[in-house]
């Protein structure tokens, strides 16, 4: 029955993605129109030879089948062909002439899927090229953010457990400090960049900075929960074996909290790999985030969306992670 | 002048080899056609400079090594002329004077390794082509050039000293200076990146509405508060009677997300930096309305800044970074510089655009968007030479719209954060060392007056001028 239910809903997945591709490309498409072949008649030669144009040049634009009416544009620019050549020549210029790699049209601009698939296997074929400061494969790029996610959490983790475990298990720190953990919570990460950028002084720093401060509160909250829940029994039990308050933490408290601790670092990289992509296009420089920005100023849609795509993986992948280690704490009751 | 003997004058004798001395000639120009007598002259004045002079031993020596005798050195100069041997020589013997100069120059650099800041857009085409084209090595130094998300971050992390040194709005280094906007950190406008280069660009829908005079309630983008772009569009718009805080919206805007917001129409138009005007035409969104040189011919955009504290600690390397920006600039100037910059930039790891873009900006010739080819060949022109009429310029409209507070004396000011006097002296040692490298503006006043939009803008009567315009608002 399982099994069945496994096939069926894999044959619905793909049948969903299936048909998103087709509808994408349908709307991404744009027909082919082949180069029209151009022969000038006598009269029209005259008239381009009349208005200065170079018998070498007519020639020259005739044989890439640009038509008369375009011709006489060009003429009446008073250009050279050298000057147009420079300026990227006369598709460049705006000067419609039937050929599919003219400028982009209206409505166009969107990638294709096919366009999207031949960038991605670009991508994942050479991942770890650097081609300059602000040109580095994204399998160096995402390096960067992992590091500063990593970075950034376990200093985070270090803190939040600790201090999770303290607030868990008295009342008083609990009440003493809710007000700022309240506050706190709430504000958004990046609106700490600027802060960071100010005080801290160094973009690297900051970004870290605020990959530990967003990771902080699930873990922390997480944390005071399990620890604040673990059943009074358990606590009671520890209590009558005369156990100190350091090994009854260890012993009882830690594993019974762990799932919900585990829980709280779940939700923590989840936001942890959000932020580091917002923190990266405000600071640059490097990470996956300033790919983004960077493929954005450039208004390379495709190289983005692969981008996107890709920080969707691996942010899969940090999750699964996660999920794997929830299930090696849980335990039958 | 008999003191300097040139070696690349064929009426004289440099060695005298067979130790007797020769006698100066009555006028050592005689017989030389005017040109070859002219660079003659421009090289006996410019050998006068000590640094100049150094790199003239060096020349001489070459030309020892070349043809080991005045006789037969001279014999070749008449026969080649001084303009051919001086091109000859420079492409025979790679040891051109003012690679004699890069040698000297990087000597003594007081940091090699530098990060330099650039935020991508083709205003910083001497800081980004000089990196690609490799003009930084030539003078010793090892720089990596970051870009950079927006004039913000930029600011910071020249605040930090992330960057030795970076690509900015003129503007800034004045606004860093005075803590508007930032702490106050003493940084200084060494010299201009480009002039001209930007444009106002409007959606495609107010193709039939380009008189200002009708733009009310319109939303603008400009890059940064404190850029010319700004400073531009206001100056723009209140000459047309409309007042630019409270009859439209400017919002700022990071240049890469002007063409998307022009498209999804959350504003009206802007006044950017290119690529971003080019490409709005490109992407079919928007169409150039006016180029700022219509506004004001040759006004500056983007500068190289460096802070005080980098000038004061590092001098020899300020020099050597300066010499390279300059020696791109003056590449990027010409026209055969414009096709290769424009090529050399197009890259991810550079600018990140289609190069027939590029190319339409730095060569002049582009289509504007409502039909028209256009060929304005200063379209971005690249004068490097900062003057003190600029400087006092932005501080008195920074003041017209108060982002300074208090009255000051503009021009004073802009004696001590424009660096016109080193720069000047810099381009013109530069172009005595090599007599192919040309400065347009070595020459130019720094204080002259100058024409924006019909009114002349005289930096003595700074005060006068803004106090004579619309919508002027200098409080306190």
């Amino acid at each position: 029955m399982v099994q069945k239910i496994d096939i069926r809903s894999t044959l619905l997945s793909l049948t969903i993605l299936l048909a998103g591709i087709f509808i994408w490309h349908a709307a991404t498409h744009v027909p082919d129109t082949g180069p029209a072949g151009v022969e000038l008649s006598q009269a029209e030669m005259d008239t381009l030879l009349g208005n200065n144009m170079l018998p070498e040049d007519i020639e020259y634009y005739s044989a890439q089948g640009v038509a008369f009416a375009q011709l006489e544009q060009i003429a009446s620019l008073n250009l050279s062909r050298s000057m147009i050549e420079a300026a990227g020549g006369i598709r460049a210029l705006g000067i419609s002439v039937p050929d599919e790699n003219s400028a982009p049209a209206p409505g166009s601009l969107f990638p294709s899927p096919t366009q999207i698939g031949s960038e991605l296997w670009a991508t994942i074929a050479d991942p770890f090229y650097v081609a300059g400061t602000n040109d580095m494969g994204y399998g160096i790029q995402m390096g960067y953010s992992l590091l500063r996610v990593l970075i950034g959490y376990t200093l985070s983790a270090a803190v939040a457990i600790p201090l999770g475990f303290l607030i868990g298990m008295s009342p008083m720190f609990y009440k003493a400090l809710d007000p700022f953990i309240q506050v706190l919570k709430p504000i958004s990460p990046l609106a700490w960049m600027p802060i960071a950028l100010f005080t801290i002084g160094d973009s690297e720093l900051s970004s870290i900075f605020v990959i530990f401060i967003c990771s902080l509160w699930p873990m922390l909250t997480n944390t005071a929960f399990g620890v604040a829940n673990v059943r009074s029994d358990w606590v009671n039990v520890a209590r009558t074996h005369e156990l100190s308050t350091a090994k009854t933490a260890l012993t009882v408290i830690l594993p019974a909290a762990a799932p919900t601790i585990i829980t709280g670092m779940r939700i923590s990289i989840g936001i942890a790999w959000l932020v580091i992509v917002a923190a990266e296009m405000l600071v640059g420089g490097t990470g996956i985030g300033y790919v983004v920005w960077n493929e954005w100023n450039g208004l390379r849609l495709d190289r983005m969306i692969v981008a996107i795509l890709l920080i969707g993986v691996v942010g899969m992948l940090l999750d699964a992670a996660f999920a794997r280690l929830q299930r090696a704490v849980a335990y039958a009751e | 002048m008999t003191h300097f003997k040139d070696p690349f004058n064929p009426n004289i004798d440099v060695w005298n080899e067979c130790g007797e001395a020769s006698e100066s000639p009555a006028d050592p120009y005689a017989g030389l056609s005017k040109a070859d007598a002219d660079i003659l002259k421009r090289r006996a004045k410019q050998s006068l400079n000590a640094e100049v002079g150094m790199a003239r031993a060096l020349e001489s020596s070459v030309m020892q090594g070349l043809f080991k005798t005045d006789i037969s050195r001279r014999a070749f100069l008449r026969s080649a002329g001084v303009t051919g041997a001086l091109a000859a020589v420079s492409t025979v013997f790679p040891l051109t004077s003012l690679q004699a100069m890069a040698e000297e120059a990087m000597k003594n650099l007081e940091k090699t390794k530098l990060t330099l800041g650039f935020v991508p857009i083709t205003c910083a085409t001497p800081i980004i082509g000089g990196h690609a084209l490799g003009f930084y090595q030539r003078y010793g130094l090892d720089v990596d050039i970051v870009k950079t998300a927006g004039w913000a971050v930029s600011r910071d992390k020249c605040l930090n000293g992330e960057y030795d040194g970076s690509h900015l709005l003129f503007p800034m280094p004045m606004a860093m200076s005075l803590g508007i906007g930032s702490t106050a950190q003493p940084w200084k406008v060494v010299s201009n990146v480009n002039t001209n280069g930007q444009a106002i660009v409007l959606a495609n829908k107010h193709r039939d509405n380009q008189d200002p005079k009708n733009w009310k309630g319109f939303k603008f983008a400009v890059p940064f508060e404190y850029s010319m772009h700004n400073l531009l569009l206001r100056n723009y718009v209140a000459a047309a009677g409309l007042d630019p805080d409270r009859d439209i919206q400017i919002r700022v805007v990071p240049p890469p997300e002007m063409v998307a917001n022009l498209r999804s129409e959350n504003v009206d138009g802007y006044l950017a930096p290119d690529p971003f005007c080019q490409r709005a035409v490109y992407d079919q969104v928007g169409f150039i309305h006016k180029l700022t040189l219509d506004l004001w011919k040759q006004h500056p955009c983007c500068v190289f800044g460096l802070s005080e504290k980098f000038i004061t600690e590092n001098p020899n390397t300020t020099m050597a970074l300066t010499t390279s920006i300059l020696e791109a600039t003056a590449s990027a100037e010409t026209s055969e510089g414009r096709v290769a910059f424009a090529e050399s930039m197009a890259p991810a790891n550079y600018l990140n655009q289609p190069v027939e873009i590029l190319k339409q900006i730095l060569t002049g010739v582009f289509p504007d968007g409502q039909g028209n080819i256009k060929n304005v060949p200063d379209r971005i022109s690249f004068m490097p030479l900062p003057t003190q009429t600029m400087g006092t310029w932005v501080l008195s409209q920074l003041r017209r719209w108060n982002y300074i507070d208090t009255d000051t004396n503009y021009a004073t000011l802009a004696e001590e954060l424009v660096m016109t006097t080193t720069t000047r002296e810099r381009m013109r040692a530069m172009m005595a060392a090599d007599p192919n490298l040309t400065f347009a503006d070595a020459e130019q006043d720094v204080y002259a007056p100058v024409d924006i939009q019909g009114h002349e803008f005289a930096p003595a009567a700074a005060q006068e001028f803004i106090d004579s315009q619309p919508f002027t608002r200098t409080i306190g």
